[in-house]
């Protein structure tokens, strides 16, 4: 179990104050100056050499994402864009973040924006959060008053500025070349890649787009170093990580854990366990709404990280535990999730736009078990028609819960679907 | 529409604000300002954009009007149409679902004598049945205005609802005495007295 002294997020909770003073005390913003000096590659390779991967959902590795951008100037500003649009069902942890712990990711902005050349960040926050981006914009506030952003940041001679955008309501803007479309004034529909951002992005300009943690801790790896991160998890799967566990379990809460740790002993330990215990566990969704339910046989014993959760064909995804005990209808549960995915498609692609509702409508259908046994195949290959047929990765997001409920439960489809005829007939 | 108002400008309240959100981006990018100017013109219209909101924005960031209006289509937390004194919106995705929302809904809708999508009839409340608020841990989630309630049961929600109705405005976030996202009953971590 990790300890508190190897916890980035010392004030995940809020029990301390968010403020400039309270943030230096625990160890945020000290000789970040130092950390500048040292230079653009001494930061990229730290990162690298920590294993960080990012933290969003992808996990691509954040070192090598942030060496794609240009070495030299291009004659065009290059911008850093922290994706703090937290819409993923079940993840709620950069709220947190922005909330209790801004100056983390404010220090972060600096040290990741050094390191890839940025000229400055802006920091997209889900529209929803007014609070949190409030506190978020006040902390940016007393860095540029305290000389630490802005002109001459932190006395290192490097001009960078930070800018708080707050969104309007649209999951898909959490989609990067979505946000960065909105970003710029319009509607948030995804972009076609290549170009990627790190040549085309903001305004045309060169962009690196990274999550609210993955930022956030950056600082802390420099500080602490490469080896202490990569000390965390197994190899390929390294750090520490704030999990999210909701649902069905006794407490749910937020914390940080180290990556890697058994999902049971996770949710045992500081969740609670699950409702009713362990074995009253029917099903979770480890990693985001997106992400296949598990099954209760394969919880067992799976390891949260990237690795783990995708050899038993789910993911890591936002980290974001959704738990459901025996009581829950399994199918309803998922079918509330396509229902979600049709609100939230932007409508640019075909497959996606027609998909994900004519998905909803047969989930809804296998609820009630108002079905044809074969229309479950159908469901399957029509998910796999949508996955990897669109611009962005929402086809993916919302075909992979309905795979999931089928690789797991046809059964329980099947008897619903049986159960009715019977009652239909009789 | 009746209610439309013929004409709109920024009052010197709302002005400053524009100028402040205006200075965030390059000025040849001055589109990119359209989410907060128009989050600030709703509010100044007290919850909803007419259509002259709308083009005094087009205008003020040089965009055609269209962009402006599918801009306002697009996204959640705009209205073109006049809403309710507060928005009251009731988180349903499956994290809130698990932990009891549709039971929330139909206390709200109870309480308001409204359905969602409907406007209560007095005028203060519009309910709407929200996707994910993202405070899954804290489930379920009502949100109202810019403030989210946490850790709701149908009992004080009804009590949210009489409390808004008398003019007060409850603390925000959890209604129960846990510790933000913290479990109940006390934090597992981050239990140390050092700083």
């Amino acid at each position: 179990m990790l300890s508190d002294k190897d916890r980035i997020f010392t004030n995940l909770y809020g029990l301390k104050d968010w403020g400039l003073e309270a943030a230096k005390m625990r160890g945020d913003w000290d000789a970040t100056k130092a950390i500048l000096e040292k230079g653009r590659d001494w930061i990229i390779d730290e990162i690298k050499a920590s294993g960080l991967r990012g933290r969003g959902g992808a996990g691509f590795p954040a070192g090598l994402k942030w060496s794609f951008m240009p070495k030299e100037p291009t004659g065009k500003p290059h911008y850093l864009v922290v994706n703090a649009d937290e819409s993923e069902p079940g993840t709620c942890k950069d709220r947190d973040i922005m909330r209790h712990d801004p100056h983390k990711l404010v220090e972060g902005c600096l040290v990741a924006g050094f390191a890839m050349g940025a000229d400055a960040a802006y920091i997209y926050v889900r529209g929803e959060f007014f609070n949190e981006a409030a506190t978020l914009d006040a902390a940016v506030q007393q860095a540029y008053d305290a000389g630490l952003i802005g002109k001459n940041a932190c006395g290192s001679g490097y001009d960078f500025d930070i800018y708080v955008h707050r969104g309007a309501g649209a999951y898909i803007c959490g989609e990067e070349t979505a946000l960065l479309e909105s970003l710029e004034g319009k509607k948030g529909q995804p972009r076609i890649k290549p170009p990627f951002p790190a040549n085309t992005g903001l305004y045309g300009c060169p962009t690196t787009i990274n999550n609210v943690e993955t930022i956030a801790v950056a600082p802390t790896i420099c500080r602490r170093g490469a080896a202490w991160f990569a000390g965390f998890g197994r190899e390929n799967n390294t750090g520490t990580k704030v999990f999210c566990i909701s649902g069905h379990v006794n407490n749910p809460c937020n914390v940080e854990e180290e990556m890697s740790i058994p999902l049971k002993e996770l949710i045992d330990r500081h969740a609670g366990g699950v409702r009713g215990g362990w074995d009253n566990l029917k099903a979770i969704i480890p990693g985001g709404s997106s992400v296949p339910c598990l099954p209760k046989n394969i919880c067992d014993d799976v390891l949260m990280d990237f690795d783990s959760l995708r050899e038993v064909k789910s993911g890591l995804g936002t980290a974001a535990i959704i738990v459901m005990d025996q009581s829950t209808d399994i199918i309803a549960a998922i079918a509330r999730l396509s229902k979600f995915y049709k609100h939230e498609s932007c409508g640019q692609c075909t497959p996606c736009r027609e998909g994900t509702g004519w998905m909803w409508r047969v989930m809804e259908r296998l609820v009630t078990g108002d079905a044809e046994i074969g229309e479950i195949d159908m469901l399957l290959d029509v998910s796999y028609e949508i996955e990897g047929h669109t611009i962005c990765a929402l086809g993916d997001a919302a075909a992979w819960p309905v795979q999931g409920v089928i690789r797991h439960f046809r059964d329980e489809i099947e008897d619903r679907i049986a159960s009715r005829r019977s009652k239909t007939a009789a | 529409m009746s209610q439309q108002p013929e004409t709109f400008t920024f009052d010197a309240e709302s002005t400053a604000l524009v100028k402040k959100h205006l200075a965030k981006y390059p000025p040849e990018r001055k589109a990119s300002a359209v989410l907060p100017l128009l989050d600030i013109a709703q509010r100044q219209c007290g919850g909803w954009l007419p259509r002259a909101a709308m083009d005094h924005v087009a205008e003020t960031l040089d965009m055609a009007p269209i962009r402006v209006y599918e801009v306002v289509s697009f996204y959640e937390m705009y209205h073109d149409a006049p809403r309710g004194k507060h928005e009251l919106r009731v988180c349903t995705t499956t994290p809130c679902w698990l932990r009891g929302s549709s039971d929330i809904v139909a206390a709200c809708e109870d309480e308001l004598g409204c359905k969602v999508g409907q406007t209560s009839g007095d005028g203060m409340f519009s309910l709407v049945e929200f996707e994910c608020l993202g405070a899954c841990v804290n489930a379920p989630i009502i949100w109202i205005d810019d403030d989210y309630y946490e850790d709701v049961d149908p009992d004080n929600a009804r009590r949210l609802i009489q409390a808004f109705r008398k003019g007060e405005r409850p603390e925000p976030g959890t209604m129960t005495d846990r510790q933000m996202s913290a479990p109940a009953g006390g934090p597992t971590t981050l239990t140390g007295t050092g700083k």
